[in-house]
């Protein structure tokens, strides 16, 4: 017969875990709030037993105990339960009495994170603060030999170039001839990368999109956003909003019917087409939204029934060549817009990432490559895909950079970079010194989560249950009892902040760099980094 | 800062002209080398219009190495000015062999190529004459062109030019660009001197131009083996104003369209707006940001002058029918040309192209606003 305190291989304790809970008796009223906002009720109400020994001193008495009951938090051990570090417990509790902190040694937990032969599966990124991008140093500084300019008080034109653009021979050809020349777009540098509804709240989406449109129609700032692979609501495909998004389409093909039908309806044309090929976070594997997120409406934009999970096929299943998937399905987007839309493929940086280019440099539908590295972001994946799986983005730009530059094709195809762009907080640095190793412009997601609405995810595995819909920010949730934690207009204004903010930052990188009327792609001679190696692989400045 | 002066006059001039005109702009500078381009030449050079001029500073044996080289080309020397100057130079300035002017005979076996192919091959002959040369520095090649004359030196440019007896009758020229400093932003080297010269154009330049190494990038990569150099980095405004004429097909009044193109909400306005929007496009890579003026001389021997889109350098016009110059200060200008209508001077601004044509009659100035002459 089992013994009753058995002791399993999974059994674990407070220690084992990465989050542990302090909590403060004395300071607890225990109203509960903590307990019901805990995404992962990782705490619950704890009902203590403690004995005291009470002893009178003398010898006339005898030591006697008491047995009292207190009530507080008791933190729960189980895997499934275990503490994710969100801190939501900390931000409700009224009195402070409550705070998840990070163990001091590596956790136990992970090695347990498989029952029933699962394994761990997550949102949010890899767990790695390191960022190459943070790194490089801006280290060509005009002062004497020529004045700097004035970040505050120059004219800038920081914009770029989103579209094909044909040779100056072909373009004074096509000009003359009145040939066809490829539709191009003049975009702000920094895009909204591609973060689906539904792997988004629809109020998180709504925050997102209006505040786009504010700094288009407002700021003057043409800000781009990505929908990702989940369609789009029929609301904004019809409207004239539509030209600041990229609509996205992926190997899931989820939302296109949507999409297709209505096309006859659109006033405008959208940005463009993204074609996701791959991603960072997860390379070679497909688009994930688990059951949780997939409710009546999410279900109704896809056009998928409601409660099931949407894994995408890692690649494009009708496709069988490179030819097919790229050269062919760029051209079937194009077409579907009357040659007017650029479209371009996403890849996730790798180290074929060359063939894709080399064959895109063939094509001439081909209006630009994304290429996302390993630090990108997810909602959904496994988690041994986004720890390990992929290519650092800095020297995968470079190398394609590079390649563009030998075949004289740098500024036909522009590169979109994306991956760990201000992982670590350092957005304008990070953009401004992939565009300098070669970008024509960045893509972004986490950091406008974070900076946009509050999103605890971090690099030391914080949060990260994106994929279950459990957000307790009610970012990437699909429960209205959390959405609403989360208020559209005030993501809006944030984004605002962010990109006025950002512009002033990249302003002050390339104003005193000599460089303001355009942006600085590839002026890789601006850039330093102290450590040899990295500088020879970039063919940067190795500076000390 | 560099002090630019240029002149075009009817009559031919000494290049003393010009270096006392960059003498009276010392004041300041650090006065550490001098360039030189003459054409429209005067003087006995006048007789070999048509013939390709050698232009360098060669060691013994780098002029040994240059007439095998030419021999076995079939060039034959038919006219030669060397300078084997044999007192001390001035200081700063290397002692030098010999500094040679050549006049060559073209080799039997090109007639009757087509002009565009002469025109390569002559600036295949230079560049493959540079890279002999660049194994021991036995030869410097500034160009090699017909009609042509290039001298560049390290030290102070009157020094230089006293020091080489440059006042010599026979050096005489209607169109004179000069230039007085070595270059500050990267290392020495005579080949960073301005001016700098591919085919018949030739421009000299104030200022550092921080979009360089993407402009070298795209320049490099056209596949056209006279892109090559770049040891200043201003070589690449002579090299935009070649590919924007000779592979563009451009003329000059699109040359600010290239390098300081409108910006957008200008170009909304722009009678050509739509054109001019996909150049900038297309040329995107050759965008500038300055601080610059540049000064040149194309093929028809024109003058020009251009300013960054910030106007961030000086430079002005003045003259009279007959004689005008470009100075990158007053008092150059005063001191080439006293006698002249100071109200007529002119400083271009930051949409502005002027122009000198060959009759020297008036200054003509372009507007970037201006509609464009070849869509009309």
């Amino acid at each position: 017969m089992e013994s009753m305190g058995c002791i399993t291989p999974s059994k674990l304790s407070i220690k084992d875990l990465p989050w542990q809970i302090l909590w403060n008796k004395e300071k607890c009223t225990l109203c509960g709030q903590c307990t019901s906002v805990c995404p992962v009720q990782a705490i619950e109400l704890g009902v203590h037993r403690k004995r005291s020994v009470q002893v009178t001193p003398g010898l006339a008495e005898k030591p006697s105990n008491v047995f009292e009951i207190y009530h507080g938090i008791r933190q729960r051990t189980e895997p499934s339960y275990a503490c994710v570090g969100c801190g939501m417990c900390t931000l409700v509790c009224p009195n402070n009495a409550i705070v998840p902190m990070h163990g001091d040694e590596p956790d136990k937990l992970r090695y347990h994170r498989n029952a029933g032969g699962e394994p761990r599966r997550r949102g949010g990124r890899r767990n790695s603060p390191d960022s190459v991008l943070d790194k490089i140093k801006f280290v060509r500084i005009s002062m004497l030999t020529d004045p700097a300019l004035d970040a505050g008080r120059h004219e800038f034109e920081l914009r770029t170039l989103l579209g094909r653009i044909l040779p100056p021979e072909e373009m004074i050809k096509a000009g003359r001839e009145n040939g066809w020349m490829p539709p191009v777009r003049e975009i702000y540098p920094l895009i909204i990368g591609s973060m689906s509804f539904g792997a988004l709240s629809p109020n998180m989406w709504e925050g997102l999109q209006m505040g786009v449109s504010y700094l288009n129609e407002e700021m003057g700032m043409p800000v781009r956003i990505c929908t990702g692979e989940g369609g789009c609501p029929p609301r904004l495909l019809k409207s004239r909003f539509l030209k600041y998004v990229i609509l996205q389409i992926a190997s899931g093909y989820f939302g296109w019917d949507e999409i297709i039908h209505a096309l006859p309806h659109m006033k405008e044309d959208p940005c463009a087409i993204e074609i996701k090929y791959g991603q960072g976070a997860k390379p070679g594997d497909g688009g994930l939204l688990m059951w949780y997120k997939v409710n009546k409406l999410i279900a109704a934009i896809r056009g998928v029934p409601q409660g099931v999970s949407l894994p995408s096929p890692p690649t494009h299943q009708t496709k069988y060549s490179i030819e097919e998937a790229v050269a062919k399905m760029i051209q079937s987007m194009s077409m579907a817009w009357g040659f007017r839309v650029p479209v371009y493929p996403k890849i996730s940086a790798t180290s074929t990432s060359l063939a894709v280019l080399n064959n895109l440099t063939r094509n001439p539908y081909a209006a630009g490559l994304a290429i996302d590295g390993e630090d990108g972001g997810t909602g959904a994946a496994y988690n041994v895909s986004m720890d390990h799986m992929g290519h650092p983005i800095a020297s995968n730009l470079r190398d394609a950079y590079l390649n563009l530059v030998k075949v004289g094709k740098q500024n036909e195809i522009p590169l979109f970079a994306g991956g760990g762009i201000g992982k670590n907080g350092n957005l304008a640095a990070n953009a401004a010194a992939l565009i300098m190793l070669g970008a024509s412009g960045v893509q972004t997601g986490k950091y406008i989560m974070q900076a946009a609405a509050g999103c605890l995810g971090s690099e030391t595995d914080r949060c990260n249950i994106c994929n279950i819909g459990l957000c307790p920010k009610g970012i990437t949730s699909q429960d209205p009892r959390l959405d609403r934690r989360l208020d559209p207009e005030k993501v809006a204004r944030r984004i605002v902040d962010v990109f006025t903010g950002f512009d002033t930052e990249l302003k002050k990188i390339v104003a005193p760099l000599g460089r303001s009327t355009s942006l600085p792609i590839g002026m890789a001679d601006a850039l330093g980094i102290a450590d040899a190696h990295a500088a020879e692989r970039l063919k940067i400045k190795y500076v000390l | 800062m560099c002090r630019l002066f240029a002149v075009t006059c009817n009559n031919p001039l000494s290049p003393m002209v010009a270096i006392r005109a960059l003498d009276v702009m010392k004041e300041g500078h650090d006065g550490s080398g001098v360039g030189l381009f003459l054409t429209d030449l005067g003087g006995e050079f006048e007789h070999f219009k048509g013939e390709p001029i050698l232009s360098g500073i060669f060691s013994n044996e780098g002029i040994k190495a240059l007439d095998r080289y030419m021999i076995d080309l079939d060039f034959m020397v038919k006219y030669k000015l060397s300078f084997r100057p044999g007192k001390l130079p001035p200081s700063g300035t290397p002692k030098r062999d010999n500094y040679v002017i050549r006049v060559y005979e073209y080799p039997a076996d090109w007639e009757g190529l087509s002009e565009t192919e002469i025109q390569f091959r002559l600036m295949m002959v230079q560049l493959q004459l540079r890279r002999l040369g660049e194994k021991d520095n036995s030869m410097m090649i500034f160009s090699f062109w017909p009609d042509v004359i290039m001298l560049k030196e390290v030290g102070d440019p009157l020094a230089v030019a006293e020091y080489l007896g440059l006042d010599r009758k026979e050096l005489q020229a209607r169109v004179i660009l000069s230039q007085g400093r070595q270059n500050t932003n990267y290392s020495i080297d005579i080949y960073a001197c301005h001016p700098f010269f591919i085919q018949g154009i030739a421009t000299m330049t104030n200022g550092e131009n921080t979009a360089f190494v993407p402009i070298r990038e795209f320049l490099m990569s056209r596949n056209f083996p006279g892109y090559t150099g770049y040891q200043s980095d201003s070589e690449v405004f002579t090299h935009i104003l070649h590919y924007m004429n000779r592979k563009l097909g451009l003329g000059i009044e699109m040359y600010k369209h290239i390098i300081t193109p409108l910006k957008d909400d200008e170009l909304e306005k722009h009678s050509a707006g739509l054109w001019l929007k996909k150049l900038k496009q297309s040329c995107r890579p050759l965008i500038i940001d300055g601080p610059n003026c540049v000064m040149g001389c194309l093929p028809d021997k024109s003058l020009f002058m251009v300013q960054d889109s910030k106007k961030l350098r000086p430079g002005v016009v003045g003259g009279r029918p007959g004689i005008f110059a470009f100075s990158s200060e007053m008092c150059g200008l005063d001191t080439a040309i006293p006698e002249r209508d100071i109200n007529l001077d002119f400083q271009p601004m930051k949409y502005e192209t002027v122009l000198i044509r060959r009759e020297r009659q008036e200054i003509e100035k372009w507007n970037q606003w201006d509609a464009l002459p070849h869509l009309n």
